[in-house]
């Protein structure tokens, strides 16, 4: 890494050193630079929006002559464009447009008719004009579907077929509706999309199967009803890069209705970067570039567009206004009443932060897919590269969801769930491989697919054979009805049934509209079905109660009754009633007043020590300075001000130790006020057992009238109240449960404590 | 949708026979898996009647190409690509399309055939 250094190229201090090594540093940011398209929003060769119509046809578009239209600009103008409202909208200032983006007292529709006569510059411009929470609120209006919705990558290192069934499975019990599988070697494509088809059947009925590798292997795993969807069917800004990309429009559009003839979903994908890094911006802004594709993909008729950077997002970042130029991707593709699959599909930086700070606005608006792409295997394994999110981040996106009420399309599965239908997916498509021909695969292996976290955990496997039953799924015409016939004949006839209804639904054509995805009782949600109809607070999508519940109930959430049963677990015998309290007379007298649950319902410390064990040392403690010490059990209060004040009151010597039952512990003497004290562990998580014993000993010191070194809290950089808050909350009331104003001091039984 | 008794498969068969029995019974073929041209016109008139006329000539191309076998399909978007074909053999592909009535990609294939003239696209 070369971390920046002082202008004259001297060591800098420790305070920039220190900056230096944090990983937002292994990041590359780029110096705006036009002339290479290294620019977001406004190039200054981007050109004025304009549209000039001469007998029904565009004779200029964003400055430039018919003759002298590109492929690209011929296509959009001859069939992108509603001609009837060019005029209303190329006549709008941008400000005027953008606001009406914004404004939740427009309607989508009136943005949609207008946007249908918008030339690519003109929305560029009125698109960068939106700040940050204004994007929000317009995707929140703009997306076509009113029920937002997530995408997964399935893939691993090994193309391995069971490991493939089993995340399958597994990424569909998440909630995700469309999966989209890769290879890291071509020619086993077509058994990654069988396992794939296997293992969502298994998870949850509906998914979508994508299989993206070269197009013409892709469009024939559809035609053969393997895979529901295609989205990799890219678009670019300039004609140049588009040649390069082995395509035109022409032979796009034609793409897209091969897709469509076949019965299968189908968008195109675009998006920031991928000019600049073939050195083909001329000189564009990347948001300029991207209107052009969008404008493209409508034009050709695909129903929805996969942007917002893709792979070139680090591109996009590593410029100023980078990340805004990215959601505006998005909007465009909502304004020109298309599918949004919204990027977020690629991991466009090394630190935490900007990788959040990149798809939380995202989230918090709701898009038809957020992601096109949420890595839900490891990093290691997604065979795209990584996602900007991945299976390392599924909680931190359950509790994101949690967080702010929004759905993110996820759901937390409950552990054993993930393991019947691991089991199931794996142990199905052995069957299908097996009863195929295909491959045999060994018991072993499946129960190694069902537990790995990550293809690294399958060790040695035999990767021929993977291309081998490639091979033959591919050379004997295999199709979904051979899969449907395998699966019911060995016995998974229910998988079968849901393959062959979703079969049966795709039939009737629902899911080819805009923005279509499959509900798992296999209703079609689109632009047609589920409309947003989002006008501004109370309106628009809204979790029902019970995905709401859904979303809230992460498996990390606990309860009093929880904590009351795990503190249960660490109850022992000890600590029984001696008899009441009385005053001390011994000057050597230390009390410990212990809280009102102690011995009752709370029996373990934040710190992991238990309570008996945590008294046994301060009682050493004590000892070891020639005192000794009597717990009392104090009930009428949880205040350690007050108990630890009350201990030294019955105390011979006046000095006493408070101590809670979650840990926190303090000395006092009689004659000070209840929030006073001599020394206090406050933070009782990490308290240990020689502080403990330290703090008996500094009591016994007081005892004897000296004045000891206090104990210093331990500290830590951890967020210990993230951690700790909601158990202390819950122990406190347990504590408060036994509270009984006026309630007798009791002493307890040392017995058993040492 | 599943209990809609007018959508049929390519090949005629109404989409409620096409249960797994039929499977079992060996009486299920891909053509009988495939969308209906039918079909994708109908949901072209959705498509028109919801704002994207583009979407709704795209499902009209794609009606018209369920006749057409898979193999065709992929030579003629190969034929397609930049520099694979002289603006003569488009419009010859083109003038055969339209003879078996697909005029839609007929129409597809002549403009791109002008088009790739004027700009360097063909072979």
């Amino acid at each position: 890494m070369t971390g920046p250094t002082n202008a004259d190229g001297a060591r800098p201090v420790g305070r920039v050193r220190f900056m230096d090594a944090q990983r937002v540093n292994l990041d590359g940011f780029a110096v705006e630079d036009p002339g290479l398209g290294l620019v977001a929003l406004r190039s200054p060769d981007d050109p004025e929006p304009g549209l000039v119509v001469a007998d029904g046809r565009v004779a200029e578009m964003d400055g430039v002559p018919e003759t002298a239209f590109d492929s690209i600009d011929t296509y959009i103008a001859r069939h992108g464009l509603d001609l009837a409202v060019a005029a209303e909208v190329m006549g709008l200032s941008d400000v005027a447009f953008a606001r009406m983006l914004v404004s939740p007292d427009v309607p989508r529709a009136e943005v949609v008719r207008l946007s249908g006569g918008a030339t690519p510059a003109k929305l560029a411009r009125v698109l960068a004009l939106l700040r940050p929470a204004e994007m929000g609120q317009a995707m929140t209006k703009l997306r076509a579907r009113r029920t937002p919705s997530n995408q997964a990558h399935v893939t691993n290192r090994l193309d391995d077929p069971l490991l493939l069934a089993a995340d399958s499975a597994t990424a569909a019990a998440f909630g995700f509706r469309e999966i989209e599988t890769t290879v890291p070697v071509l020619a086993d494509a077509p058994s990654n999309a069988v396992a794939c088809l296997i293992g969502a059947a298994v998870g949850a009925q509906g998914v979508l199967i994508q299989c993206s590798v070269e197009e013409a292997l892709e469009l024939e795993l559809g035609m053969r009803g393997l895979t529901s969807y295609a989205e990799t069917i890219s678009l670019y800004g300039t004609e140049q890069v588009f040649t390069d990309g082995d395509d035109t429009p022409w032979s796009k559009a034609f793409l897209t209705s091969a897709y469509a003839s076949r019965g299968i979903k189908m968008r195109v994908s675009s998006g920031a970067g991928a000019e600049v890094l073939m050195a083909g911006a001329e000189g564009k802004s990347m948001l300029y570039l991207e209107a052009r594709c969008v404008a493209l993909a409508r034009a050709i008729g695909a129903q929805g567009v996969q942007n917002g950077g893709i792979d070139g997002a680090s591109v996009a970042a590593s410029v100023p206004r980078g990340l805004r130029e990215l959601m505006a991707e998005n909007l465009m593709v909502m304004m020109r009443n298309l599918e949004s699959c919204s990027g977020n599909d690629a991991l466009m930086s090394e630190s935490d932060m900007r990788r959040t700070s990149r798809t939380l606005p995202i989230v918090l608006a709701g898009s038809d897919f957020m992601f096109s792409g949420f890595g839900s295997i490891q990093r290691y394994d997604n065979m795209f590269g990584p996602s900007n999110f991945n299976a390392e981040d599924i909680d931190d996106f359950l509790a994101m969801q949690r967080d702010w009420g929004v759905d993110g399309g996820l759901r937390t599965v409950p552990a054993e769930r993930i393991e019947q239908l691991r089991r199931d997916a794996a142990q199905a498509c052995r069957a299908v491989y097996a009863h195929l021909g295909l491959a045999d695969f060994s018991d072993e292996h499946v129960e190694l697919a069902v537990d790995a976290a990550g293809s690294k955990d399958l060790g040695e496997t035999d990767t021929l054979a993977v291309v081998s039953a490639a091979q033959a799924i591919r050379e004997g015409g295999l199709t979904v009805v051979d899969v449907v016939a395998a699966l019911d004949e060995t016995g998974y006839e229910a998988e079968a049934e849901r393959i062959m209804d979703m079969t049966r639904a795709r039939l009737a054509g629902d899911y080819l509209q805009t923005s279509a995805i499959f509900d798992e009782q296999l209703g079609v949600l689109s632009l047609v079905t589920d409309p947003n109809d989002y006008a501004g607070p109370g309106t628009g999508y809204e979790p029902t109660p019970a995905r709401l519940r859904e979303i809230d109930a992460i498996r990390q959430e606990r309860g009093v009754e929880d904590l009351r049963a795990e503190q249960a677990r660490y109850a022992v015998p000890l600590l029984a009633v001696a008899g009441p309290a009385g005053p001390g007379q011994d000057p050597r007298d230390v009390v410990i007043g212990v809280s009102p649950a102690v011995g009752r319902d709370v029996w373990r410390c934040l710190s992991g020590m238990t309570v008996p064990a945590v008294l046994a040392e301060l009682l050493a403690g004590l000892e070891e300075e020639g005192c000794t010490g009597r717990v009392v059990r104090f009930g009428d209060t949880v205040d350690l001000g007050k108990i630890g004040l009350a201990a030294a009151r019955l105390a011979g010597s006046g000095i006493g130790i408070g101590l809670q039952g979650k840990g926190t512990a303090l000395i006092h003497r009689r004659d000070l006020a209840p929030l006073a004290n001599l020394e206090l562990y406050s933070v009782a998580p990490t308290v240990t057992a020689e502080l403990y014993r330290l703090l008996g000993a500094n009591a016994a010191r007081h005892a004897k009238g000296g004045t000891p070194d206090p104990a210093r809290n331990p500290y830590s950089d951890e967020a210990i109240e993230a951690r700790y808050h909601t158990t202390v909350i819950a122990l406190m009331a347990l504590e408060r449960d036994w509270v009984k104003p006026g309630a007798p001091a009791q002493e307890l039984t040392q017995e058993g404590l040492r | 949708m599943t209990g809609e008794p007018q959508v049929r498969a390519l090949s005629g068969r109404a989409v409620g026979e096409l249960t797994l029995d039929a499977v079992r019974r060996g009486e299920v073929t891909l053509p009988d898996l495939r969308i209906h041209p039918g079909t994708l016109d109908r949901q072209a008139q959705v498509a028109a009647e919801h704002a994207n006329p583009q979407l709704a000539e795209n499902l009209r191309r794609a009606a018209e190409l369920t006749q057409l076998p898979d193999e065709e399909v992929l030579a003629i978007y190969d034929a397609l690509r930049p520099g694979r074909s002289t603006p003569g053999q488009l419009t010859a592909l083109a003038d055969s399309l339209a003879a078996r009535g697909l005029p839609r990609c007929a129409a597809l294939l002549t403009e791109a055939a002008e088009v790739y003239a004027r700009r360097g696209l063909s072979a």
